[in-house]
Protein backbone atom coordinates (compact mmCIF):
# COMPACT_ATOMS: atom_id res chain seq x y z
CA UNK A 1 0.00 0.00 0.00
CA UNK A 2 2.82 2.43 0.67
CA UNK A 3 4.12 4.46 -2.21
CA UNK A 4 7.02 4.02 -4.60
CA UNK A 5 10.26 5.15 -2.69
CA UNK A 6 13.48 5.43 -5.00
CA UNK A 7 16.57 4.73 -2.56
CA UNK A 8 18.56 2.69 -4.97
CA UNK A 9 19.70 1.22 -8.45
CA UNK A 10 17.62 -0.84 -9.66
CA UNK A 11 19.86 -4.15 -10.65
CA UNK A 12 17.56 -5.06 -13.79
CA UNK A 13 16.30 -2.87 -16.26
CA UNK A 14 13.48 -3.70 -19.16
CA UNK A 15 14.37 -5.98 -21.78
CA UNK A 16 17.23 -8.38 -19.09
CA UNK A 17 16.06 -11.87 -19.21
CA UNK A 18 15.81 -13.02 -15.90
CA UNK A 19 15.54 -16.64 -13.63
CA UNK A 20 12.88 -16.71 -10.75
CA UNK A 21 14.88 -18.55 -7.97
CA UNK A 22 12.98 -21.54 -6.96
CA UNK A 23 12.47 -21.12 -3.18
CA UNK A 24 9.92 -22.44 -0.87
CA UNK A 25 10.77 -20.55 2.11
CA UNK A 26 7.87 -20.64 4.70
CA UNK A 27 5.91 -17.65 5.44
CA UNK A 28 3.90 -15.00 2.91
CA UNK A 29 5.44 -14.81 -0.74
CA UNK A 30 4.01 -12.74 -3.02
CA UNK A 31 6.17 -14.60 -5.79
CA UNK A 32 3.37 -17.53 -7.38
CA UNK A 33 4.35 -20.83 -6.82
CA UNK A 34 4.41 -21.58 -10.55
CA UNK A 35 6.48 -18.78 -11.66
CA UNK A 36 9.58 -20.02 -9.40
CA UNK A 37 12.17 -21.45 -11.04
CA UNK A 38 11.08 -19.99 -14.43
CA UNK A 39 13.26 -17.62 -16.75
CA UNK A 40 11.52 -14.58 -18.13
CA UNK A 41 12.43 -10.82 -19.37
CA UNK A 42 12.22 -7.68 -17.39
CA UNK A 43 9.04 -5.32 -19.00
CA UNK A 44 8.94 -2.68 -16.50
CA UNK A 45 10.72 -1.64 -13.02
CA UNK A 46 7.61 0.12 -10.92
CA UNK A 47 10.03 1.35 -8.35
CA UNK A 48 10.53 0.19 -4.99
CA UNK A 49 8.12 -0.77 -2.13
CA UNK A 50 8.20 -2.09 1.43
CA UNK A 51 8.34 -5.94 1.21
CA UNK A 52 5.09 -7.84 1.89
CA UNK A 53 6.39 -11.00 3.20
CA UNK A 54 7.90 -8.63 6.21
CA UNK A 55 4.72 -6.25 6.08
CA UNK A 56 2.68 -9.77 6.31
CA UNK A 57 3.79 -10.28 10.02
CA UNK A 58 3.41 -6.82 11.29
CA UNK A 59 7.21 -5.47 10.40
CA UNK A 60 8.30 -2.09 8.53
CA UNK A 61 9.50 -3.78 5.32
CA UNK A 62 12.12 -2.11 5.16
CA UNK A 63 14.27 -0.84 3.34
CA UNK A 64 12.27 -1.43 0.50
CA UNK A 65 12.75 -3.68 -2.07
CA UNK A 66 12.67 -2.95 -6.26
CA UNK A 67 9.78 -4.49 -7.96
CA UNK A 68 9.25 -5.08 -11.36
CA UNK A 69 7.21 -6.47 -13.77
CA UNK A 70 8.06 -9.86 -15.46
CA UNK A 71 6.75 -11.66 -19.03
CA UNK A 72 6.93 -15.00 -19.51
CA UNK A 73 6.16 -17.26 -22.30
CA UNK A 74 2.77 -19.41 -21.22
CA UNK A 75 4.86 -22.36 -23.07
CA UNK A 76 7.96 -21.91 -20.51
CA UNK A 77 5.55 -21.76 -17.75
CA UNK A 78 3.17 -24.54 -18.35
CA UNK A 79 3.75 -27.91 -20.14
CA UNK A 80 1.75 -28.76 -23.25
CA UNK A 81 0.26 -24.86 -23.47
CA UNK A 82 -1.94 -24.58 -26.46
CA UNK A 83 -1.24 -21.48 -28.04
CA UNK A 84 2.18 -19.99 -29.50
CA UNK A 85 3.15 -16.73 -27.98
CA UNK A 86 0.94 -16.06 -25.02
CA UNK A 87 2.10 -14.46 -22.14
CA UNK A 88 1.70 -14.31 -18.68
CA UNK A 89 2.85 -11.30 -16.46
CA UNK A 90 3.56 -11.31 -13.00
CA UNK A 91 4.64 -8.70 -10.74
CA UNK A 92 8.29 -10.15 -8.86
CA UNK A 93 10.35 -8.39 -6.39
CA UNK A 94 14.02 -8.11 -6.68
CA UNK A 95 15.19 -10.47 -4.51
CA UNK A 96 13.44 -13.37 -5.85
CA UNK A 97 15.69 -12.72 -9.59
CA UNK A 98 18.84 -13.28 -10.50
CA UNK A 99 20.19 -12.90 -14.21
CA UNK A 100 19.51 -15.91 -17.09
CA UNK B 1 -12.51 -29.01 -10.87
CA UNK B 2 -15.65 -28.47 -13.50
CA UNK B 3 -16.20 -25.99 -15.70
CA UNK B 4 -16.21 -22.12 -13.72
CA UNK B 5 -19.82 -20.35 -13.28
CA UNK B 6 -19.73 -17.03 -15.06
CA UNK B 7 -22.65 -15.71 -14.24
CA UNK B 8 -22.85 -12.62 -12.60
CA UNK B 9 -24.40 -12.53 -8.94
CA UNK B 10 -25.33 -10.00 -6.42
CA UNK B 11 -23.13 -9.98 -3.22
CA UNK B 12 -25.32 -10.70 -0.18
CA UNK B 13 -25.50 -8.51 3.05
CA UNK B 14 -23.01 -10.66 5.01
CA UNK B 15 -20.38 -9.95 2.30
CA UNK B 16 -20.56 -6.36 1.89
CA UNK B 17 -20.45 -5.54 5.48
CA UNK B 18 -17.31 -8.01 5.46
CA UNK B 19 -15.70 -5.99 2.61
CA UNK B 20 -17.02 -2.94 5.18
CA UNK B 21 -15.58 -4.22 8.23
CA UNK B 22 -11.94 -5.38 6.05
CA UNK B 23 -11.61 -1.81 4.98
CA UNK B 24 -12.08 -0.47 8.34
CA UNK B 25 -9.62 -2.30 10.00
CA UNK B 26 -7.17 -1.42 6.98
CA UNK B 27 -7.83 2.12 7.31
CA UNK B 28 -7.71 2.45 11.02
CA UNK B 29 -4.48 0.79 11.29
CA UNK B 30 -4.94 -2.61 12.57
CA UNK B 31 -3.54 -4.55 9.85
CA UNK B 32 -2.01 -4.16 6.23
CA UNK B 33 -3.24 -5.74 3.12
CA UNK B 34 -0.25 -8.39 3.28
CA UNK B 35 -1.26 -8.98 7.11
CA UNK B 36 -5.02 -9.56 6.35
CA UNK B 37 -3.61 -12.18 3.13
CA UNK B 38 -1.32 -13.97 5.67
CA UNK B 39 -3.80 -14.50 7.99
CA UNK B 40 -6.32 -16.19 5.43
CA UNK B 41 -2.83 -18.06 3.84
CA UNK B 42 -2.56 -19.51 7.83
CA UNK B 43 -5.90 -20.85 7.70
CA UNK B 44 -6.08 -24.78 8.07
CA UNK B 45 -5.63 -26.30 4.59
CA UNK B 46 -8.31 -28.55 4.81
CA UNK B 47 -10.91 -25.51 5.79
CA UNK B 48 -9.68 -23.23 2.93
CA UNK B 49 -10.89 -24.67 -0.07
CA UNK B 50 -14.55 -25.61 2.06
CA UNK B 51 -15.08 -22.00 2.19
CA UNK B 52 -16.34 -19.29 -0.35
CA UNK B 53 -14.32 -15.73 -0.78
CA UNK B 54 -15.59 -13.76 1.78
CA UNK B 55 -15.96 -16.61 3.77
CA UNK B 56 -12.34 -16.60 4.04
CA UNK B 57 -11.96 -13.01 4.88
CA UNK B 58 -14.15 -13.35 7.75
CA UNK B 59 -11.93 -16.21 9.11
CA UNK B 60 -8.92 -13.81 8.38
CA UNK B 61 -10.72 -10.63 10.00
CA UNK B 62 -11.38 -13.06 13.11
CA UNK B 63 -7.64 -13.95 13.51
CA UNK B 64 -5.74 -10.83 13.02
CA UNK B 65 -8.34 -9.15 15.54
CA UNK B 66 -7.69 -11.97 18.05
CA UNK B 67 -4.02 -12.18 17.14
CA UNK B 68 -3.84 -8.09 18.06
CA UNK B 69 -5.89 -8.60 20.93
CA UNK B 70 -8.95 -6.55 19.60
CA UNK B 71 -11.13 -10.09 20.30
CA UNK B 72 -10.88 -12.92 21.77
CA UNK B 73 -12.18 -16.43 20.36
CA UNK B 74 -14.71 -16.44 23.60
CA UNK B 75 -16.21 -13.30 22.33
CA UNK B 76 -16.66 -14.17 18.87
CA UNK B 77 -18.07 -17.53 19.80
CA UNK B 78 -20.10 -15.95 22.87
CA UNK B 79 -21.68 -13.90 19.97
CA UNK B 80 -22.63 -15.90 17.77
CA UNK B 81 -24.12 -18.65 19.97
CA UNK B 82 -26.50 -15.26 21.01
CA UNK B 83 -27.03 -15.04 16.89
CA UNK B 84 -28.11 -17.98 16.80
CA UNK B 85 -30.61 -17.99 18.93
CA UNK B 86 -32.30 -14.66 17.71
CA UNK B 87 -32.33 -15.29 14.45
CA UNK B 88 -32.56 -19.50 14.82
CA UNK B 89 -29.73 -20.65 12.08
CA UNK B 90 -25.48 -20.64 12.14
Amino acid sequence: MGGAMSTRVPRFKPGDRVHVRFAEPPGHIRTPHYIRGKTGTVERYYGDFPNPEELAYGKDGLPPRPLYLVGFSQRDVWQEYPVAGDKVYVDIYEHWLEPA
Amino acid sequence: MGPIDRTPHDLSDWEILTDAISTAIGRKGIRTTDEHRRAREDMDPALYPALGYYERWVVGNEAILCEKGYLTREEIDRKMAELEERWGEP
